[in-house]
């Protein structure tokens, strides 16, 4: 029995918690920071930027195509867009931002102090905004890459595109798969090992589960499309054949393997938003999730079925007719599990005592968008029908639906939704249901033209139409709506940053959420939580009546975090967390400065080996005692 | 005010509304007035699915609302959360939900297996063969001559006997690109190294468009092509004009252009038969004045557009590998005299 700290001792033993977690001052601090909020909400302010640039983007090209025969755009500057856009908002913004959400959120849902690997995150983040700043320079310059976010060869190889913007369009995906992988393995890590004692599998709620799925999908796909874009620029610089035809290469190979990647993708962006949106339901229907096993099912099978239907992306290149028919089959197959999730979202409000704010209403929006994705979906998956959807405004209008009504009002709910406890504030209840009038509105308004404009014949990536193919009004409707969705994303984003210093005060629990990280105070001090918490149930914060019960141990001297067992979280010891530290930045530099030379030589990587050895051998250098198993006691606070 | 006056109104109101939204669509190219077997399939599936969906969107949409009107009282509600309450109801709902889906991806997984099946198994006895080759950014199309066996080659135009199924033979000069007549049938890629073949069974006569459906470099957006259905007898004649080689001008201007035409820069890549020009890089030109439109549907034919085209095409497609070509003002309207008079 250990007696119970005294208020002084509580005291002491914070400050001196601060000072074992605190960064150093200043830029020094900025730059060597391995504390994974800090780390997390650089990501989601890169991204917030990128989302505005190619939202600029997109509101360019609407512009083009608002009247026929417009020249506001010509068909170089037009290509050049939709590329941007395309590659910005997959590569650089749906999957980051995700990743992004997990690596701040998950240790505090764990109860945690830290990731597994804290140097880790902070390379991940600094090779990731390598990757940005490999886009988005070369665009400034002039050298923007035009060929859609796919870059089919041969269109892409040497023959066709001579210069550098394929290049810099193929080591930029690379490498930013190199940052995605070192967060997943990262986010894999920490729900598997760091979760807090009594958390066992059956008691993870379902947005770890969520994450977890979503990383160990980015791990198996991942490699894919950076094998076919190592492929396309071996292709480029060293003139090997992969994707040549006249050399004996098949240019459907790259199609099979970018898709391989490119539909697992689609779901690694959208099963975190089932986590979002569970996390949010469940807090606002007060009570539990109904059919929770059902939910991890069917993320599960999700996470399987993503991987067996690529195919349905190149039903028109003439694959096989029976073999389409086994892709059908799949597609529509996963109809069922995204089905029952809805049916599990709506039942648990139906028999909840829900009250509504506007993370609840980013949910509800989501269900009416999403599930017209779906269904759009449904259709696309059919392989005789497909042949008069693939490439038109249809899949415009379908993908959009999946990945901003699917995947982005998920996440703007859930930006609400934890934002007060990021910030200690709340977000302005009306400016926030403004935003969502708007953007929700001008969304719909926006896309769902589309589909009649596909079905009338109009194809994707054409940079202008005559005025004799009828398409002009709704073009100009869709034009309007998405003009208007933009305002929206202005007010929520301005909303946002004045509510960071004038919002009401939040407190640690404001919407009376029952998972750990509205355990900590708002925002989180540095070491996120002074004990680790012992959870009982799958709703800690909604059974522990009399107050959580902890588990003491963890030291306060050097930074710590308790590893439990994969299955059942017992406490086995104790890991030593890594201290701030510049190699990952370093090691990110050599990385970035590898993969940008390697556009201009081949040699750049026999090269390009030898700072990023030094980097990592700066990183490993052996400093740390090994882990301790000490004294692990339970106690209530 | 009167009402009926007020109706009336209101109908009008909403029937320019409509008119505007879709009377604009010439279905010159859809996928929803379909004007040939292939797409007749096609748009039944898609009325199917339309269906299905809809319903399982509206029972969404049911218990979403239901769900809201039944809570919104409750809402106020300052009691503490539930943990894991009884829903017996709601988990055989959940099951009888379940049993709806798959019910329906069933009806459709065999709808459209079934569609698929049935587009394969078309009688092809007395297909006509056709070959189409994409080139950035125009399509270069073949037929052979019934008389002589020879293939004649021509630009942009399809032509396609009605009630008959014509069998595209699909092959890439360059890049992918995608054959796409959405009122005749789906679109099939086109792509080096790969022989694919789409059948066409068109059943209604008039003029259709086809465009390149997969982005295929600078000006993906003009690689578009005329198609005519017409009847059997109309399309023979077509095909036996076509066959021919091009006339001699008579008159002097017409004769001037030939000169031009035929032994100057064009002869490089463009082909008149019966000409010394017999360029391939190019469309062929033998009977470019019978076609419908110019650049891959780009500019409507006429003598203007021809001229206009000849002296500056990057400034209409920026991105053609069509060089402008310098004439005084005397030569570019004999060029274009000519050109227009290759019927």
């Amino acid at each position: 029995m250990i007696a119970l700290p005294t208020p002084r001792d509580a005291v002491q033993r914070r400050a001196r918690l601060e000072q074992t977690w605190a960064d150093p001052k200043g830029v020094w601090g900025f730059l060597t920071t391995v504390d994974h909020k800090r780390i997390a909400a650089r990501y989601i302010v890169t991204v917030i930027a990128l989302m505005f640039l190619a939202g600029m983007l997109a509101l360019h090209m609407r512009l083009q195509l608002a009247f026929p025969d417009l020249k506001i755009l010509g068909p170089q500057m037009y290509n050049e867009s939709f590329s941007l856009h395309g590659s910005t908002m997959l590569f650089l913004v749906s999957v980051p931002v995700m990743e992004a959400m997990a690596i701040w959120l998950v240790p505090l849902m764990l109860g945690q102090r830290g990731m597994a690997y804290p140097r880790l995150a902070a390379f991940s983040y600094w090779l990731y905004l390598g990757g940005v700043t490999m886009l988005w320079i070369p665009h400034i310059l002039g050298i923007t890459p035009d060929l859609g976010w796919f870059e089919y060869p041969p269109l892409s190889g040497p023959g066709y595109s001579p210069g550098h913007r394929a290049d810099i369009w193929a080591q930029m995906i690379t490498f930013t798969e190199v940052a995605a992988l070192a967060a997943s393995v990262n986010i894999v890590a920490t729900i598997i090992k760091l979760r807090p004692p009594g958390m066992t599998l059956a008691r993870m709620p379902l947005f770890l589960w969520a994450m977890l799925v979503a990383s160990l999908m980015t791990i198996f796909a991942l490699p894919a499309v950076m094998l076919v874009t190592s492929m396309l620029i071996s292709d480029r610089l060293v003139s090997t054949h992969f994707f040549a035809p006249a050399g004996g290469g098949d240019v459907l190979l790259f199609q099979h393997l970018f898709w391989f990647f490119g539909h697992p993708e689609v779901y690694i962006i959208f099963v975190p938003a089932v986590g979002f949106v569970t996390a949010i339901i469940e807090t606002f229907s007060r009570r539990t999730i109904f059919g929770h096993t059902a939910l991890v099912l069917s993320v599960l099978s999700i996470g399987v079925l993503a991987f067996g239907l690529w195919v349905h992306h190149m039903f028109a290149v003439g694959l096989p007719r029976l073999g389409n028919a086994f892709y059908t089959a799949a597609s529509m197959a996963i109809a069922l599990p995204a089905g029952l999730q809805i049916f599990c979202w709506i039942a648990t409000l139906w028999s909840g005592r829900p009250r509504f704010a506007t993370p609840l209403l980013w949910v509800v929006g989501f269900i009416l968008t999403f599930v017209i994705g779906g269904l759009s979906g449904i259709m696309t998956a059919s392989a005789p029908l497909d042949l008069q959807l693939t490439d038109t405004y249809f899949i415009v209008a379908h993908f959009h639906y999946v990945l901003v009504g699917g995947a982005m009002f998920p996440l703007i709910g859930a930006l609400c939704y934890w934002y007060p406890k990021a910030t200690g504030r709340m977000m302005s209840e009306r400016w926030g249901i403004i935003a969502f009038a708007l953007i929700f509105g001008g969304f719909n308004l926006g896309f769902f033209p589309m589909h009649i404009l596909g079905l009338e014949g109009m194809p994707r990536r054409i940079y202008t139409y005559s005025p004799g193919m009828g398409w002009g009004p709704l073009n100009l409707i869709a034009t309007i709506g998405s003009a208007t969705s933009i305002v929206g994303g202005l007010v929520l984003v301005a909303n946002a940053w004045i509510s960071r210093k004038h919002g009401t005060p939040a407190g640690a629990n404001p919407w009376g959420g029952s998972t750990l990280e509205w355990w900590a105070s708002s925002p989180p001090p540095t070491y996120n939580y002074e004990y680790t918490p012992v959870v009982e149930s799958i709703a800690p914060l909604w059974t522990a009546k009399d107050g959580l019960p902890v588990m003491t141990g963890a030291g306060v001297e050097r930074r710590e975090v308790v590893v439990t067992s994969a299955i059942d979280a017992v406490p086995l010891y104790r890991q030593k967390g890594a201290s701030p530290s510049i190699w990952p930045l370093v090691a990110g530099i050599a990385v970035t400065a590898m993969f940008v030379g390697s556009i201009f030589t081949p040699w750049a990587v026999v090269w390009g080996v030898v700072p990023i050895g030094a980097a990592l051998t700066g990183w490993f250098w052996p400093q740390r005692p090994r882990a301790r198993t000490g004294p692990l006691a339970r106690r209530a606070v | 005010m009167d009402r009926p006056a007020a109706m009336t109104r209101t109908r009008l109101a909403a029937s320019i509304l409509l008119t505007w939204l879709l009377g604009g669509c010439t279905d010159l190219q859809s996928a929803i007035s379909p004007a040939g077997e292939q797409a007749g399939q096609l748009f039944s599936l898609l009325q199917l699915m339309t269906w299905v969906c809809g319903i399982i969107y509206a029972l969404v949409l049911v218990f979403l609302g239901w769900t809201i009107v039944r809570v919104w009282k409750r809402a106020s509600a300052d009691e503490a959360p539930l943990v894991d309450p009884a829903d017996r109801g709601l988990s055989r709902s959940m099951l009888v939900w379940g049993a709806l889906i798959v019910g329906g991806l069933t009806l459709l997984i065999t709808a459209s297996f079934l569609t698929d099946r049935h587009l394969a198994s078309l009688p092809s006895k007395e297909v006509l063969r056709v070959r189409v080759t994409g080139h950035q950014w125009w399509w270069r199309i073949a037929y052979r001559d019934p008389a002589t066996g020879r293939w004649i080659e021509t630009a942009n135009e399809l032509h396609l006997p009605s009630g008959r199924t014509t069998r595209v033979e699909l092959g890439s000069s360059d890049v992918i690109h995608s054959f796409w007549v959405p009122n005749v049938a789906g679109k099939l890629d086109v792509i080096p190294g790969r022989a694919n073949s789409l059948d066409l069974t068109p059943h209604r006569i008039g003029w259709f468009r086809g465009q390149c459906a997969e982005f295929c470099g600078a000006q993906h957006a003009h690689m578009a092509f005329d198609v005519k259905v017409e009847s059997p007898a109309d399309f023979t004649r077509w095909l036996a004009a076509q066959a021919r080689a091009a006339a001699p001008s008579t008159d002097p201007v017409s004769a001037r252009g030939a000169a031009i035409v035929t032994k100057g820069a064009c002869a490089m890549c463009h082909a008149v038969r019966g000409t010394p020009a017999a360029g391939r890089p190019g469309p062929d030109l033998t009977h470019v004045g019978s076609r419908r439109s110019i650049a891959a549907g780009t500019l409507t034919m006429s003598r203007g557009a021809l001229q206009g085209w000849i002296a500056n095409p990057k400034a209409l497609k920026p991105g053609t590998t069509m060089p402008a070509v310098p004439l005084d003002g005397a030569d570019a309207n004999a060029v274009a005299a000519y050109l227009e008079s290759l019927k």
